[in-house]
């Protein structure tokens, strides 16, 4: 977490060409702790005219509701949190809370601009959940699982251990005949599996952007003309609290996007002929070297995205509010529609 | 008592305690928040009856979206009427009566009912309550409610569209 702090303070400074972060200690490495120990000490301020019952638990159950999607991610291939069935959907539930806090943000800060951005964000929020929740069924079709360690075993070589009988073939047609399921690497992922995942991977990167509440889509807390969106009023570890749900968020997409799309836990590289590349770059489920390769292409992958997201954040303009409704329902939930069509048909090819 | 129990007493708690909030308070912001509360513990016991699939349901669709919006509501209406928006008590003495008299009814029968005895509590401990059989059955022996709630809420949305929906368009179209 305060690695991905300090990698945004970096890329932001690098890109903008600003000298604070790159210069405190050796290349600006004590930026995000000198933030963190400025957060701590200061004054927990709670605005004389704000809803303390409201205003109080809102970052708190901001903070919750986001840590608590994680307990069902598998990081490795035999490590990771409850194996519960409904993996994938109770993510989206608890994730769904998140919107709660920000309204309790919101209001009980009892500022307008706070309840602007708390507006903005909730609306932003709900109609994105949409076209997310969407390219999520196209994988679970796809896969036949709503436990995330499943989908993931089934991208890569080690499906067979979990179940003898399955088969992955190219692009996942059968009538091609080719059977890699043994050759595993960047072929079984998802995306690869079932090639139109590719457009469900953009509009749920798309998606998970307007989710976290990331530029493009961060007019909740556009500054210019918001000042900091819902959470205005906040100060000290609250408003930490807030800012850590918010990378918590970017984290926790990412994450799911690597597992319902590139992979999970499983290596990018094929096993060719001989040159098992991919068993020499994955250790069996279970082992240690299973646990140390699994861990590090999940983190690898993961903080690629994230780095995608803060390279979108500081290149690109925020849209407006009416563009991103647009863009949210008038073409990625319908795109996301017929994708289910399509998933369902591939679906069909597959077996 | 095992941790369990204790955890199944605490979402109890929560339930109960939260829905008397929701009917002591005056405050109609601070009961839908509440309300919220009570939606997460009725969850919470749909989890200790092993039903995980309609707990996720209950917080996806109560919480996640119908709240939200009960809120949102909330929010707009009383920012823009200036005042807080209470809802007073009323009706105290029938409300009582109904009460008590439903809570009578299922008390008793509660008290009357022999649970070993019947047979669906073995039935769902022992069936498996896997969520592939459970998308089965849905789409092969309840397929007609299914579908039927569909087309139901396809109406839904297009009577909300149509009521809400701009009114200086429609004269246009008119025309």
């Amino acid at each position: 977490m305060v690695f991905v702090v300090y990698a945004e303070r970096k890329i932001s400074a690098f890109i903008q060409d600003r000298y604070g972060p790159m210069e405190v200690g050796y290349y600006g490495i004590l930026q995000t702790v000198a933030d963190l120990l400025k957060l701590v000490q200061k004054e927990d301020i709670v605005p004389l005219a704000a809803d303390k019952k409201l205003f109080k638990p809102g970052p708190i159950v901001i903070f919750t509701a986001v840590f608590a999607g994680f307990a069902v991610l598998p990081l490795t291939s035999d490590f990771g949190g409850s194996a519960a069935d409904v993996g994938i959907f109770y993510l989206l539930a608890i994730v769904s809370l998140d919107v709660v806090g920000i309204l309790m943000a919101g209001w009980g800060s009892n500022s307008k601009y706070a309840l602007f951005g708390a507006m903005r964000s909730v609306a932003q929020i709900i109609s994105y959940e949409i076209p997310l929740g969407l390219t999520v069924v196209c994988v679970v079709m796809v896969s036949q699982t709503l436990n995330l360690q499943e989908i993931a075993f089934q991208q890569g070589i080690w499906w067979n251990t979990i179940d003898p009988e399955a088969h992955n073939y190219l692009f996942g047609i059968k009538a091609l005949g080719i059977d890699i399921t043994e050759i595993g690497g960047i072929l079984t992922w998802n995306i690869f599996r079932a090639p139109i995942f590719f457009f469900a991977f953009i509009i749920f990167f798309i998606a998970s952007l307007a989710e976290s509440n990331r530029g493009p889509f961060d007019i909740p807390e556009a500054e210019s003309e918001l000042v900091g969106g819902f959470h205005t009023e906040y100060s000290g570890l609250r408003w930490g609290l807030v800012m850590m749900g918010e990378y918590g968020m970017m984290l926790l997409v990412s994450f799911l996007a690597v597992i319902l799309f590139l992979g999970g836990w499983n290596t990018p590289l094929p096993n060719i002929g001989s040159v098992t590349l991919a068993e020499w770059t994955s250790g069996t489920p279970g082992t240690i070297a299973g646990h140390i390769w699994g861990a590090f292409w999940m983190l690898t992958k993961a903080f690629l995205l994230v780095g995608l997201q803060m390279w979108i954040r500081w290149t690109y303009p925020r849209l407006r509010i009416d563009q991103l409704m647009n863009l949210s329902w008038k073409y990625l939930t319908p795109a996301a529609i017929l994708l289910v069509l399509l998933s369902a048909m591939w679906r069909l090819l597959m077996v | 008592m095992e941790l369990n129990d204790i955890i199944f007493y605490v979402f109890g708690a929560i339930t109960a305690l939260s829905a008397l909030y929701i009917m002591l308070t005056k405050n109609i912001l601070y009961a839908a928040f509440a309300l919220i509360l009570t939606f997460i513990g009725v969850a919470g016991i749909y989890v200790f009856l092993g039903a995980e699939f309609i707990a996720v349901t209950q917080v996806l669709v109560y919480v996640g979206g119908i709240l939200i919006l009960l809120v949102f509501g909330i929010m707009l209406t009383n920012r823009l009427s200036g005042k807080k928006v209470v809802s007073p008590a009323y009706n105290k003495l029938m409300g009582l009566i109904v009460a008590a008299g439903l809570f009578a009814i299922l008390f008793k029968g509660i008290l009357q009912a022999n649970f070993s005895a019947m047979n669906w509590i073995d039935k769902g401990a022992s069936a498996d309550s896997s969520i592939p059989k459970f998308g089965l059955t849905l789409m092969t022996d309840y397929v007609l409610v299914f579908e039927i709630i569909g087309v139901l809420l396809l109406l839904a949305l297009i009577g909300a569209i149509r009521i809400a929906g701009n009114v200086r368009k429609e004269d246009k179209s008119a025309v």
